[in-house]
């Protein structure tokens, strides 16, 4: 089987596709004969052609503003926003057009676009290449919230939100794109060769969206998870030596609620974890489902993790960021808690 | 004693020429009688047409007459087909008008005084054509044909509501019609339709877009976004500026139309710019047909100005006598579409008095018949009502399992 980067299996998602369906094309700024800051698009516009595969103008609400009328006349395109940081230009779009077309013409327009974004810290980027958006997304009825772990999720995610008659926000942890970040930034990088999450199928292939990742099994305590962080929650507890029930949860929305019920019924512990500031993030959700769903199974608190309610710094790139450390003391707080 | 301020600027407020009180006088507004600018092949080079964004194209005369470049090739039968949409339309409006104030729904918007933008624009399109409105080009909607009983049941929220109550009155979608869901986010439509057209280019189909502004919101960013994508991608599209000189209650001024013209935004997008008597229906169909011609042979887009003027409050919810005289729109200088297409006729001998009449009577029996017909569907408190579990549907393809949760838990409170 083809070992593959994050990079490559997003590109791979879209060259298959793109040599599949005519409709599906994709763009954004420096995607087309450059192939992407990222590379995510490397060599797309020469397999493709220039009309399947080009550069915009630099600008976020044009560049989800041409995607909402391409898609409502029946193409499938692919725009890429080239930082989460910069999505904000096309919030108007993506959350009062994009999300609404669909329900406010009661389904006379829909509009079946994927919007990819690279999202996530971990990188020394600083206040604006680091950001993780996903809440302000995620409060948006009527749009659809992803974020793969792994190369192999990655691109079968990506081409279930390709496929998918909704709109769709692809959001891609850069920590993650060369290989898995366990958040231990003194040890060397590692990549995705040799890794088994980095063994990605050629063809066609898809991740069901709204289906989470069991990613360990185990009877003492659930951790929820997403993007980058799930790789510290399994090095977190392979240190702690505890039997974890771990959850990539790859779909915010729609939400995997049924595994997250069952694991948390099991276990009667929960611990949250997410890269984005604290107040209203994601976590309050999660939260809030989690003692709606199974307070009469907790047996402690439930925690989350998460970065500061700080804009992200740069210096202090790993007291921001939401490492082995600070997972360890929250895991350690429930698990002892009576 | 204190040093003279080096810097000399002070904040400017533009405000409009009258208010409440004053007596408006509008001869400061020159009325092109000579007819010019003259009509360029539609696939001119887009700086030939810089000077058109600074004119204004006519063909009607106040007499009846026609005269210069632009007269369209139109039949009497299609130029009747005009006058009695925009008859039509506006007597649609007047009728929701006063059926709002019975309350009997919860808001309306009239076109008056804009229907030739509407109807004349539309009368230059192909049906495939897509047209991207705001909320005050419902002249589209009749002039295609639309049932208006699915439009009144739209206004109504009722039984028959093609929406399933989940738009307020105005709002509208026919996709059937070639008229895209309206969005009560302004400016949004613009960039979309851009896009719409990218992917008829991109399908190699004969069709284009179409979208409108009013001039207010062209202050938005999508008014830029669109121009500038529309010019990168030589998009097949028309940029309509409806310049009705008021957005709610701000004059034109406050969108920076004391500039030069609104189409005159487009010269610096590299796009082709015209500038129209909006209450002039055949200059309106003239212009439309340019630009969809150039559109249609790979020219790009065209940036349009309709000159015209908001006759009356922007909404129902809207008293315009609180921010400009009571009597702006009679004396506004370029009278009233209807009329001036209907003296056109006059005097083509296609038409006359008696025939306009009856038509007026026509039009307003047809009207009530079909909003009797739509009542009797229910309005949005009384009568046949919408289900209230549809507010759950079309929310996704496929609504997810939290979603269809607060379904049951809706259906428990009811008991």
């Amino acid at each position: 089987m083809p070992q593959m980067s994050m990079i490559e299996a997003i590109r791979d998602a879209m060259d298959v596709k793109m040599t599949e369906d005519p409709n599906v094309l994709t763009f954004g700024e420096d995607v087309g004969f450059f192939g992407g800051v990222f590379r995510c698009t490397a060599g797309l516009q020469e397999k493709h052609g220039l009309h399947r595969c080009f550069d915009t103008p630099i600008s976020e609400g044009g560049i989800v503003g041409i995607a909402i009328g391409m898609a409502a006349n029946g193409l499938r395109p692919v725009a890429e926003i080239q930082f989460a940081d910069y999505i904000y230009p096309g919030y108007d779009q993506i959350a009062s057009e994009a999300a609404r077309l669909r329900y406010r013409s009661n389904g006379d327009f829909i509009a079946p676009l994927t919007i990819r974004t690279p999202v996530g810290g971990g990188i020394f980027g600083g206040p604006t290449h680091s950001q993780s958006p996903e809440a302000l997304f995620t409060h948006i009825s009527g749009l659809k919230t992803i974020i793969p772990s792994n190369p192999y999720d990655a691109k079968g995610l990506l081409i279930a939100a390709i496929e998918s008659d909704d709109p769709v926000l692809f959001l891609e942890p850069k920590r993650l794109y060369n290989g898995p970040f366990d958040g231990d930034h003194e040890s060397p990088s590692v990549s995705w060769k040799g890794h088994e999450l980095g063994e990605v199928p050629s063809g066609r292939y898809t991740v069901e969206l709204g289906k989470a990742r069991q990613v360990t099994e185990g009877s003492d305590i659930t951790i929820i998870a997403y993007g980058t962080m799930v790789w510290v929650a399994e090095a977190v507890a392979k240190n702690m030596g505890i039997s974890a029930d771990i959850l990539d949860l790859r779909s915010l929305m729609p939400l995997d609620i049924d595994a997250i019920e069952a694991s948390v019924k099991k276990t009667g512990r929960c611990v949250i974890l997410h890269e984005a500031t604290r107040t209203s993030g994601f976590g309050a959700e999660l939260m809030a489902l989690v003692h709606e769903r199974c307070f009469y199974h907790l047996e402690a608190p439930i925690q989350r993790v998460t970065g500061w309610d700080t804009p992200y710094p740069h210096a202090q790139e790993w007291a921001y960021f939401p490492g082995q450390k600070r997972v360890t003391a929250a895991v350690r707080e429930v698990l002892e808690a009576a | 004693m204190a040093k003279p301020r080096s810097n000399q600027s002070r904040l400017h407020v533009p405000e409009p020429p009258f208010r409440p009180g004053d007596s408006p006088d509008y001869s400061h507004i020159s009325v092109p009688t000579m007819h010019t600018p003259h009509r360029p092949d539609p696939m001119c080079d887009d700086h030939e047409t810089a000077e058109h964004a600074l004119k204004l194209i006519r063909v009607m005369r106040f007499n009846g007459d026609t005269a210069g470049e632009w007269i369209p090739n139109l039949t009497p039968d299609i130029k009747r087909k005009m006058l009695k949409d925009m008859m039509l339309t506006r007597a649609m409006d007047e009728r929701m008008f006063a059926m709002q104030r019975q309350g009997k729904m919860s808001f309306y918007m009239k076109s008056a005084g804009e229907e030739a933008v509407s109807v004349g624009h539309a009368q230059a399109l192909l049906d495939t054509d897509m047209t991207f409105p705001t909320y005050r080009q419902q002249g589209i909607l009749i002039n295609r044909g639309a049932s208006m009983l699915e439009m009144m049941n739209q206004c109504l929220s009722n039984s028959g509501d093609p929406l399933q109550g989940k738009n307020i009155p105005v709002l509208y979608s026919f996709k059937k019609h070639g008229f895209f869901s309206i969005s009560g986010n302004l400016g949004t439509q613009l960039i979309q339709a851009v896009g719409w057209a990218m992917a008829e280019a991109y399908k190699n189909s004969d069709s284009i877009a179409s979208t409108f502004t009013g001039e207010g919101a062209t202050a938005e960013g999508d008014f830029h976004y669109a121009l500038n994508f529309a010019s990168t991608y030589r998009a097949p599209c028309i940029i309509n500026v409806v310049n009705n000189q008021w957005a709610i209650s701000s004059f034109q001024g406050i969108a920076m139309g004391e500039g030069e013209s609104f189409a005159a935004r487009g010269t610096g997008y590299g796009l082709a710019t015209l500038r129209v008597d909006g209450n002039d229906a055949l200059a309106v169909y003239a212009v439309t047909s340019w630009a969809a011609e150039r559109a249609r042979k790979g020219g790009g887009a065209t940036v349009i100005e309709h000159f015209t003027y908001r006759k009356e409050g922007h909404s129902t919810s809207d008293d315009p006598s609180k921010y400009r005289p009571k009597n702006d729109a009679e004396v506004w200088p370029f009278g009233d579409p209807v009329k001036r297409l209907k003296d056109h006729l006059i005097k083509l001998g296609e038409w006359d008095e008696d025939q306009h009449t009856a038509y007026e009577k026509e039009a307003k029996l047809f009207v009530r018949e079909t909003y009797k017909q739509a009542e009797a569907l229910g309005t949005v408190d009384s009568g046949p009502q919408v289900d209230d579990f549809t507010m759950f549907e079309q929310v996704y393809a496929d609504p997810p399992k939290l979603l269809l949760e607060q379904k049951e838990m809706f259906k428990r409170e009811l008991g």
